[in-house]
């Protein structure tokens, strides 16, 4: 599944822009902890987390993540958007909690 | 061989991850096998945090040769006083600041050993830790 279908399957929110939309989700990884991100994420992943700053999206270029989706309508900065934009990673965003968030998503790419 | 030198701050956390993805570019560059890039981005940024989190500064230097790919990260700082406990999953001495922001959750060392093949650390209380990595590129 595409990250766009990702979006509009479960209107999630976009906060990047002109990042392209158009990635492969080949599973996901749900942690707020950076190392167990770091460590065991896998390229292609969606990264469903309610960290938001600059490190995240660091990492999610570091691990080639396919999105990060920030739970529970947390919002990222600017200086997080902005980041996200030059490289290329997509912020979305959903008002559903970790839990909720992460089952949808397994059933839709099981 | 290519060397990469980078100066790491201690504490600037919006800088973390810079010299990790320097190194991930030039080693795509060169086409180094992609599974190994992986393994040696993920040990190098668990470096480069350690210094951000822990030290006041460092230095990451990289040398890529054609048989492995070496990592020297020094640092001034604190040092570690139980090498043992620190080489534990879990086990952190990082602030309730750095913890909040995920980070300090005690897998950055074993994370780092996970990844290469070779590790040696050494470190002084009061002055400084580093830490001599090696990654082999011949076997995938």
């Amino acid at each position: 599944m595409k990250v766009t279908e990702l979006i509009e399957k479960l209107d999630l929110k976009v906060y990047t822009k002109n990042v392209n939309l158009e990635k492969e989700i080949n599973g996901g990884y749900v942690s707020d902890l950076l190392s167990d991100v770091m460590g065991n994420a896998s390229e292609g992943n969606v990264w469903i987390t309610l960290q938001n700053h600059l490190n995240v999206v660091a990492i999610a270029s570091l691990k080639d993540l396919a999105c990060i989706i920030l739970v529970k309508g947390i919002e990222p900065s600017l200086d997080v958007i902005a980041k996200a934009n030059e490289e290329q990673i997509p912020i979305l965003g959903s008002t559903e909690k970790t839990f909720e968030l992460s089952g949808k998503i397994y059933q839709l790419l099981m | 061989m290519v060397t990469l030198k980078f100066n790491i701050e201690g504490g600037n956390f919006s800088k973390a991850g810079y010299a990790s993805s320097q190194v991930k570019k030039t080693l795509k560059q060169l086409n180094i096998h992609q599974s190994l890039i992986k393994n040696i981005v993920v040990a190098l940024y668990e470096a480069e945090v350690n210094i951000v989190a822990h030290a006041y500064k460092g230095t990451i230097q990289v040398d890529i040769a054609p048989t492995d790919v070496s990592m020297l990260v020094s640092d001034e700082g604190p040092g570690i006083e139980n090498i043992d406990l620190a080489m534990q999953e879990g086990f952190s001495t990082a602030s309730a600041e750095v913890r909040q922001m995920g980070f300090g959750a005690g897998m950055g060392l074993p994370n780092i050993k996970k990844n290469v093949d070779e590790m040696y650390i050494d470190t002084v209380v009061g002055k400084g830790t580093s830490l001599k990595l090696k990654k082999m590129l011949n076997n995938v």
